[in-house]
């Protein structure tokens, strides 16, 4: 080529070039969507689980990348140590239990084609893992179409029910409606809400207005960002001069990295306006770092300092497995007790046929480091002890108040008056 | 009032970021033609050197100091090796330079992810940086946050810098001969090719810097490159290619405008309108805010 030609060419193909980089930009963002369907020809008879003579395998599904991994990796390795217990004490009905963990890798439709790859391919005999709502709902009806088992072991918004997910997480009446009750008591006459833009904060937070519609408090702001979002000065600037007696905050993941250190940016504290966390556990204090986070709220059923002998145990094996400086939350109690959950359920039915332990469930306890756990049968749900708990300079999370005793779960809230008219 | 302010800040700093991750992919995209989706992994190169920095000294403050050299020659090495390893023999041919620098844009994503491991990392930030300037007090008070300053402070140096390198050392000569004719400037006795490579350390070298500026604000992970590419090449495509003075009104008209509608409605519904903006904006004109009017023949 002369070069006396180059720069007219060098443009023309530049132009093209641009074209080409839009394309491929997107692309980026339409790939996720890819896929959704995953399974939906699978129709007919629930996929048989392969077990052998002194083996039984059971499916890990969590995120070990993206957003949602500072959460995710900490929920498998509290079920692998709950395997890993089990296995010690000689197994289920005989049979050494098999893990295979998979990667939601944060995307929901990668979550929907794992389910099926572990329960069609790798024939596990129960699904344990998903931590976002919108992830559960990308399985649920994989796992409802195969007739398998789906153990979800965290806190959630609650209407939903479905014949093959054992929800061992707080339910909104074991988290949300006792935050309120909280705060209420404590004399709050008013709240600003902030979470992630998908499933968990929207149907929250409408719970929540309901509540404080029948309760007489205000409602001044409600905002959502994308799930990922770090950009949060606008909010906490809206958040600032809405001026509320305290903040309801339904963000999952890093964002709360970003708000909290946004929201201490804006001369905000937990003594002018207290934030009350329903999806920040032990392991995102320490990775939001405490000094952005000291005074503030949180709401769940179990904290590391929870007092107890079954919780020493389980934080003193956990530590002794991952480090001494290894946080235990609230997320990895309830996966850690769904599995020894499941081995109940299994043992009383003496099969690991889905039928026979689903049959199994009702009234089935277990003493979880939480305290004792009951199985409801009809929802499938657990009764769970509601506590809050405020976060120390430490980093550790210390009970404040709790409900007296466990609390029998009501996924569609019936047992509330304000509740009628959301499901 | 103090809203307003508040408000306007907000944008502002938006755009300060917008500008310190651009800023880089101005001089690459902008002057050299070359379209390098790897951009956003040396944002994310840049990230990592802070975290690696303040894990191995601890303190605080001084390794978020240190870091800032260190980031812009650990990012522009990798620049210049990618500019002498794949880059170099694919000018002229943007379509394959895009998917090349993809690929390696998505290699460094599971090299990062294999070093540091999948959850994302945080840095401390230091004493001075934490906090506020109060400037108008009262019920409502306007304050402006220490981190946003520096963010500010260091895009202004980071700009200031560029733009005298570029209009009067002899290096930014040659830079600017060789981005406004080539074969010219070849015949002149510039030896292009090295000015490639050094307008390459440059512009790679900035992306390391706003990755250092990023640690202060959001949390640092193998993938938040792919979530700021695509502010990047809208900010200098909106700006114009060739010009810095187009992607600093585009990052500050962005980060205003980002923030003035999600004041008032919701941050989705502030994208939606930032992006609307740019598609009606580019439609009346395609050549971006200000363009380089050269004597080649196009």
């Amino acid at each position: 080529m002369s070069t006396a030609l180059r720069a007219p060419r060098a443009r023309r193909v530049r132009r093209r070039g641009l074209a080409a980089l839009a394309l491929v930009l997107a692309g980026t963002l339409a790939l996720p969507a890819c896929g959704a369907k995953a399974g939906e020809e699978s129709e007919g008879p629930g996929a048989t689980a392969d077990i052998s003579e002194d083996t039984v395998k059971v499916g890990l599904l969590n995120s070990l990348s993206g957003t949602m991994a500072i959460s995710e990796v900490t929920v498998r390795d509290a079920l692998l140590l709950a395997i890993e217990e089990i296995n010690a004490a000689g197994g289920v009905l005989g049979r050494r239990i098999e893990p295979i963990s998979e990667d939601g890798a944060s995307d929901w439709p990668t979550f929907a084609e794992k389910s099926e790859k572990l329960i069609r391919q790798d024939g596990v005999a129960a699904v344990f893992g998903c931590w976002t709502s919108a992830s559960r709902k990308a399985v649920l009806p994989v796992f409802e179409q195969n007739k398998a088992l789906l153990f979800y072991p965290v806190q959630y918004e609650g209407l939903e029910q479905s014949p093959y997910i054992f929800y061992t997480g707080a339910t909104t009446n074991q988290q949300i409606v006792p935050a309120l009750d909280y705060l209420a008591e404590e004399g709050v006459d008013s709240l600003y809400l902030v979470g992630s833009d998908y499933v968990f904060p929207r149907t929250a937070n409408k719970i929540i207005k309901a509540y404080a519609e029948a309760h007489g408090i205000e409602i001044l702001g409600e905002d959502y960002a994308p799930l990922g979002s770090t950009e949060f000065a606008t909010i906490a600037n809206k958040v600032e001069s809405a001026g509320a007696d305290a903040v309801f905050n339904t963000l999952n993941g890093d964002s709360n990295v970003a708000f909290f250190k946004e929201y201490t940016s804006a001369g905000l504290t937990a003594e002018t306006m207290p934030v009350v966390s329903v999806s920040i556990a032990e392991e995102e204090v320490k990775s939001i770092g405490a000094q952005y986070l000291e005074g503030q709220l949180t709401s769940w059923n179990y904290y590391q300092t929870t007092e107890g002998a079954a919780n020493e145990k389980f934080v003193a094996a956990y530590q002794a497995k991952y480090g001494e400086d290894k946080p235990t939350s609230d997320p990895m109690e309830a996966a850690y007790t769904s599995v020894y959950l499941w081995k109940a359920m299994v043992e009383k039915a003496g099969s690991f046929d889905v039928a026979d332990v689903k049959a199994a469930a009702d009234g089935i306890t277990f003493e979880a480091p939480e305290g004792l756990v009951t199985i409801d049968g009809e929802t499938q749900h657990i009764h769970k002890t509601n506590r809050i708990g405020r976060i120390g300079a430490d980093g550790l999370i210390t009970e404040v108040w709790s409900s007296d005793g466990p609390i029998k779960p009501d996924p569609y809230l019936k047992g509330y008056d304000w509740a009628e008219g959301l499901s | 009032m103090t809203v307003f302010l508040s408000q306007s800040f907000t944008g502002i700093s938006i755009g300060a970021v917008l500008l310190l991750i651009a800023l880089g992919l101005s001089l690459t995209f902008g002057q050299m033609g070359v379209i390098n989706m790897a951009h956003g992994e040396f944002i994310m190169a840049g990230a990592y050197t802070t975290y690696v920095l303040q894990q191995s000294i601890g303190g605080a403050g001084v390794s978020l100091l240190l870091s800032l050299p260190l980031a812009f020659l650990v990012a522009g090495a990798m620049g210049v090796l990618l500019e002498w390893l794949l880059i170099r023999h694919l000018y002229a041919r943007p379509l394959d330079t895009l998917l090349v620098t993809w690929g390696v844009s998505l290699f460094l994503q599971q090299l990062a992810r294999d070093i540091f491991g999948a959850p994302n990392v945080q840095v401390r930030a230091p004493e001075w940086l934490t906090g506020n300037v109060r400037l108008i007090g009262g019920e409502h008070p306007f304050t402006l946050a220490h981190n946003r300053i520096f963010i500010l402070a260091l895009a202004l140096a980071a700009l200031v810098s560029l733009a005298l390198t570029l209009r009067v050392s002899p290096l930014g000569r040659r830079i600017r001969a060789v981005v406004q004719h080539r074969d010219l400037a070849e015949a002149s006795g510039i030896a292009t090719a090295r000015v490639d490579r050094v307008t390459f350390f440059i512009g790679s070298g900035l992306a390391g810097l706003a990755g250092v500026a990023l640690t202060l604000v959001g949390p640092i992970g193998p993938t938040m490159g792919t979530n700021l590419i695509i502010d990047a090449f809208l900010v200098v495509v909106v700006g114009g290619i060739g010009r810095l003075r187009g992607a600093v009104i585009a990052a500050f008209a962005l980060g205003v405008l980002q923030a003035v509608v999600e004041y008032s409605a919701t941050v989705s519904v502030a994208k939606v309108t930032v992006l609307v903006g740019i598609v009606a904006f580019l439609q009346w004109r395609p050549q971006g805010i200000s363009t380089l009017r050269t004597r080649s023949l196009v």
